[in-house]
């Protein structure tokens, strides 16, 4: 074992994986991420904390991360790269390891145009595969990125994102090929709603035996409405939602549509276990994490494997 | 190029307010190829000038002048027998060309004029667009000749992120994805392959993250 993450030895057992997102409050009240942790407690092997998504000023993710580790839970601390140097995000590191935070997630981040300070300065000093990378040779060699011998190594499992929506798409899969080179455990992809796209995308990673290096779990966000479906389709970058969902939602009054978001969610995730190669799932209900219970045990994932 | 704009009127016209009597300096270098701070820019400016303190029933005494260069010592000392007969002096040039004559002329305010955009290139007629951020360590051989610090709006070295779409960046639909055009351009080498070779973590020394930066050629010292 890598780590001592909960999600390691899932996934090593050959256990369907599902995790799950916490997104930290704006403000200073714990009592939000104790909340919504109580909701995710035992349906989950783990749980990423978001690190100021979409740029938005939020509670930071490494110290709502101990507020769930605290609580029993698997944290998976989310780091962008565009608020932090490489001085930051080591000492970041150090500091995740040492309360006993065994997950991150390496990410370049939302630009900071789609928050609330818009007229910040990003640092990007490295992007998320030479984070990848670093946290990497911290873990295996015991090394800063300069060389130095770290004394107390901190021994994370290193997940990364991937989105096969993206363009270009060609490169869609070299481009996971370069984060297993660098040194990735485990990916959490974009929120699914085009299977085809996707099941094109696992495809090309089967043919370059990528499967097989890394763990890969498929991300899902269920629909709360039509406007959100639409608001992802056509405002969130990156983002394919084919016009069949939105139909879908269309096609049953207002107040069921959040019931239709969520029995989407579950064909998916039934449909997305069936593929091979997809070590597990990762739901991302924003702002919605009391529905995910409900998901996990209408997809049959209930209960967790005990490790 | 060096590509500046023009900064707003009531801007200018706020610096220059104490003033009665002042040199509005043109540079003859970049800002004249991109149409921002030459000979024939000055003349607009100070006419804009004159008419507006006009309108204000003030006076002001402009005079008109352009160097060949504003960051060379030598031209610069042209305008050393008319500096004392003026209050401030309005310069048209980058950045660099402001300091350096304020540098020069230490009893008198020198004024920028125009906001010193970027390192560009005039794209079409009217359209100039960035190119260069002057990192100090260029790797455009190992990208296609096309600069992911420059033109990759997050500066990844192993781009492109998950937000480019059709060609363009998460940023702005007008804003073209760096990364999408260094993959159109290895393919268009037969170089697609090197997309997978990992770019490590940049040396950002030789940026301005080292501070202040200096070339120092011996060879050509006197």
């Amino acid at each position: 074992m890598k780590s001592a993450s909960r999600l390691e030895k899932v996934l090593e057992k050959g256990e369907f994986a599902v995790t799950s997102e916490c997104g930290p409050p704006r403000g200073a009240d714990a009592e939000v991420i104790r909340k919504k942790g109580e909701i995710l407690r035992d349906v989950v092997d783990s749980v990423n904390v978001t690190d100021n998504q979409t740029s938005v000023v939020r509670m930071s993710s490494a110290a709502s991360c101990f507020i769930l580790k605290g609580m029993g839970l698997d944290p998976v601390l989310q780091m962008v790269t565009r608020d932090r140097n490489r001085i930051a995000i080591q000492s970041d590191i150090l500091g995740a390891a040492a309360v006993g935070i065994n997950n991150i997630l390496c990410l370049s981040g939302d630009h900071q145009v789609f928050g609330d300070h818009p007229k910040a300065k990003n640092v990007y000093d490295m992007d998320s595969i030479q984070l990848v990378h670093s946290v990497k040779k911290m873990r295996d060699e015991g090394k800063f990125i300069e060389g130095e011998e770290i004394k107390g190594v901190p021994k994370l499992f290193i997940g990364a994102a991937c989105n096969p929506f993206a363009d270009p798409f060609e490169i869609r899969v070299p481009r996971l090929a370069k984060k297993v080179w660098a040194g990735v455990d485990f990916i959490q992809t974009q929120c699914i709603y085009n299977l085809d796209k996707f099941e094109e995308w696992m495809k090309g990673v089967r043919d370059r035996g990528l499967h097989e290096k890394v763990y890969i779990l498929a991300g899902v966000t269920p629909m709360k409405s039509v406007g959100m479906a639409k608001y992802m389709k056509n405002m969130v970058p990156g983002m394919d939602v084919p016009d069949e969902v939105i139909e879908r939602l269309k096609g049953v009054p207002k107040e069921q549509r959040a019931e239709e978001g969520i029995k989407i969610c579950i064909e998916t995730i039934q449909k997305l276990k069936e593929i091979e190669g997809v070590s597990g799932v990762h739901i991302m209900a924003i702002e919605w994490e009391e529905k995910v219970p409900e998901i996990i045990k209408g997809a049959g994932l209930y209960p967790r494997p005990q490790v | 190029m060096i590509v500046g704009e023009r900064k707003p009127m009531e801007e200018i016209e706020a610096m220059i307010d104490p003033f009665e009597k002042i040199i509005v300096l043109g540079c003859r270098e970049c800002v004249t190829v991109c149409s921002v701070g030459g000979e024939k820019e000055v003349g607009i400016l100070s006419s804009e000038l004159r008419l507006s303190r006009k309108q204000k029933g003030r006076d002001i005494d402009i005079l008109e002048f352009s160097l060949e260069r504003q960051c060379d010592h030598e031209y610069i000392e042209q305008i050393r027998s008319n500096v004392p007969n003026y209050e401030a002096i309005l310069s048209m040039a980058c950045g660099a060309g402001v300091q350096f004559v304020a540098e020069a002329y230490p009893e008198i305010p020198v004024l920028p004029a125009i906001n010193t955009t970027f390192i560009g290139v005039t794209e079409e007629q009217g359209l100039w667009t960035e190119r260069c951020q002057a990192c100090g360590n260029c790797i455009l051989h190992l990208t296609g000749g096309i600069c992911p610090v420059a033109r990759c709006s997050k500066s990844l070295m192993n781009g492109p992120c998950g937000g480019s779409s059709d060609g363009k960046c998460e940023v702005n639909k007008e804003v073209v994805c760096g990364w999408q055009l260094i993959i159109e351009r290895l393919k268009s080498l037969g170089q697609l392959d090197r997309y997978e070779e990992y770019i490590p973590i940049k040396d950002w020394s030789t940026s301005r993250d080292g501070g202040p930066r200096k070339v120092v050629r011996e060879d050509l010292r006197i």
